[in-house]
């Protein structure tokens, strides 16, 4: 084994132990992916794609976390510039509040929701009388997608923003920006490549979420919730397709995206 | 716009949670070039950051032409701003760097739209890129260009929008001292053909002198004097401006009456006659190179000349910096140091080392007195 490190020396005895370590951590990740990826044959898989309801669960599940990716972009982004460049009392506070979904078990998460979106609630009224219902339909699954996963989002966007020079914005101030046309022009631009990978990443992480989604809406079905449906009413063989699916097109969507982002950052 | 605007600051109090300012009071003239010259930490850059709008003083107010600022956001000040380390927008080429403060102009007034007025922010670009000889970068990324290049292009970019004052933060201090010297005949130069009242902040004496017809020392946030180069250089109102300005001389004197409109100063274990109109407790400058040093006693009525002994050389290349102890044989708690600056040659032909006996003199005229 050779590793080329920094200063171009071959391996030490402690780079060739911490790589057996890390190696049992990565056979960790990949052999799972790997069996349920191959246990299936190819033309089951797709013929599992071919079942509508496998493919509306899908698409479902992508909209959703999409739409909940949307709501924070809105909503987090100015949140994460905000965090960035002011300093205001109980601001760690807020920064704390908005990393707890991390840390909260998801379906504890699906609970919290459903006390304050369910149907005799005061929100949950207030919104059935715009016609949106949170339990056991599609807003519900985007509400407990947007709450598991807009920590990615705010933190990442935060970060980028502070990374940007407050310097760029006061000369673009002074010449002759307002700050609308500062922050558009110069700190939207610089933090974007942040934006987008906490974009990709929260994403990532709805269209992952089971716990939360299963407490507010069992139905429509996301594939989590159909992959787990599958397993518990028919055993393993027939949930093994489904997940070899969702896998591989999650993979997918991962690499194209990463790669998109790395282009950006060129 | 009119690009010579006066500059008036009253009773301006500024604070941060770092910085503070207090009880600012300039008055800059139009076409000016005012340097604002103070160490490390003294609010410089909270001063220009203040006349630019960037932060709101708590109290006094900013005029420019009379027009008071205080009230209006950067945006609508037309005052042109250089940072220390550029600025410069990294997502942007250098053209594009140069054009920001235009394309908002064009905004601004959405009567004009269409191909002509891109055709004018492009001609303007090219001309302030002429003046600032950087047309060959301006397809250039700002991460591509050297420390001076990229100080033409900030430059540029605040010039371009033709401002009524322009404020430089430290702008030659992160350059090499070639590169340095250069820029600093550019300044000079962008200043007489735009005739542009400036305000330049640094932190080195020379780089002010060279640049300044006037200057105003800051310490902790308060102007302590303003005055030409010269007299600031010659004639420091304090003691902390006689040492920031290198009068490495400073010694607690006495004055007491004398005859025939002369007063006796003593200090440093020397009498001498000065004409003054101070009394008592002084503090007395001189600078390095106004201490003359040789080998033999130079008796005149001009000089006062002493006998002493080099204790330190300290080579800078081409100067040399030699500090003398007072009296020759004194004891070293008892003996005063001095400083003087020669020449490498005057070093070999005086043959100075550490030890040597050597005589100081200075002119009268060389002394300056500073009430306490």
């Amino acid at each position: 084994m050779h590793f080329l490190d920094e200063m171009n020396l071959p391996a030490n005895r402690m780079q060739i132990v911490f790589a057996v370590l890390g190696a049992l951590l990565i056979l960790f990740v990949a052999w799972p992916l790997l069996r349920t990826v191959t246990g299936s044959s190819p033309a089951v898989v797709w013929e599992t794609l071919l079942e509508a309801e496998v493919r509306r669960a899908i698409l479902l599940t992508f909209y959703c976390s999409a739409l909940a990716t949307a709501i924070a972009f809105v909503t987090g982004v100015p949140l994460a510039y905000l965090l960035a460049r002011s300093d205001f009392r109980g601001k760690r506070l807020i920064e704390g509040l908005m990393d707890i979904p991390i840390v909260v078990p998801h379906s504890a998460a699906g609970i919290a929701l459903l006390l304050v979106l369910g149907r005799n609630t005061f929100l949950g009224r207030a919104f059935s009388l715009l016609g949106i219902r949170f339990v056991s339909a599609m807003p519900g699954i985007v509400a407990a997608m947007l709450f598991v996963s807009l920590s990615f989002l705010v933190d990442t966007a935060r970060e980028g923003f502070k990374a940007v020079d407050p310097r760029l914005e006061r000369v673009a101030r002074t010449l002759g920006a307002s700050p609308w046309q500062a922050f558009w022009r110069i700190s939207f631009p610089l933090a974007w490549r942040s934006i987008l990978s906490g974009m990709i990443l929260m994403w990532a992480r709805g269209l992952s979420e089971f716990g939360a989604v299963i407490i507010l809406a069992y139905y429509p079905m996301i594939a989590p919730v159909l992959l787990y449906e599958r397993f518990q009413s028919f055993g393993l063989t027939y949930a093994q397709p489904v997940a070899a699916l969702i896998i591989l097109i999650c993979l997918l969507i991962f690499v194209v995206l990463r790669l998109v982002a790395r282009k950006g950052r060129e | 716009m009119e690009r010579r605007a006066r500059v008036q600051v009253h009773d301006l109090w500024v604070d941060l949670r770092e910085f503070h300012l207090r009880e600012i009071n300039l008055e800059i003239a139009a076409g000016e070039y005012f340097v604002v010259l103070g160490p490390t930490g003294a609010g410089k850059t909270v001063l220009l950051e203040t006349l630019a709008g960037l932060h709101s003083p708590h109290r006094g107010r900013i005029l420019l032409n009379g027009e008071d600022l205080t009230p209006l956001p950067p945006e609508r000040r037309g005052i042109g701003f250089v940072y220390q380390d550029y600025a410069l927008f990294p997502h942007l080429s250098v053209a594009e760097n140069i054009a920001f403060g235009l394309k908002l102009q064009r905004e601004g007034r959405a009567q004009d739209p269409g191909p002509s007025r891109r055709l004018v922010i492009e001609r303007r670009v090219e001309e302030i890129s002429r003046l600032l000889a950087i047309e060959p970068l301006l397809a250039r990324r700002p991460q591509t260009l050297s420390g001076g290049e990229q100080q033409r292009v900030a430059l540029a970019r605040a010039l371009v929008i033709e401002p009524r004052l322009l404020l430089l933060d430290e702008p030659l201090s992160a350059l090499d001292p070639q590169t340095r010297e250069g820029l600093q005949r550019e300044l000079a130069r962008l200043h007489r053909e735009l005739g542009t009242t400036t305000l330049h902040v640094t932190h080195d004496f020379e780089e002010a002198a060279a640049l300044g017809d006037r200057i105003a020392v800051v310490n902790a946030g308060r102007v302590v004097q303003v005055g030409s180069p010269e007299e600031i250089f010659r004639k420091p109102a304090s003691e902390f401006v006689a040492r920031f300005v290198g009068a490495r001389n400073i010694f607690q004197g006495e004055l007491r009456p004398g005859e025939g409109g002369y007063s006796r100063l003593s200090f440093a274990g020397m009498q001498l006659a000065v004409v003054t109109d101070l009394v008592g407790q002084v503090q007395v400058v001189i600078r390095p190179e106004d201490l003359i040093l040789s080998r033999e006693s130079r008796r005149s009525d001009v000089c006062t000349s002493c006998r002493g002994r080099v204790v330190e050389l300290v080579d800078k290349g081409t100067l040399v910096y030699v500090t003398v102890s007072l009296p020759f044989d004194g004891a070293p708690a008892s003996s005063c140091d001095f400083v003087g600056v020669i020449t490498h040659r005057s070093l070999e032909e005086l043959e100075l080392q550490e030890g040597t006996e050597v005589y100081l003199a200075f002119k009268a005229s060389a002394v300056h007195l500073i009430p306490k």
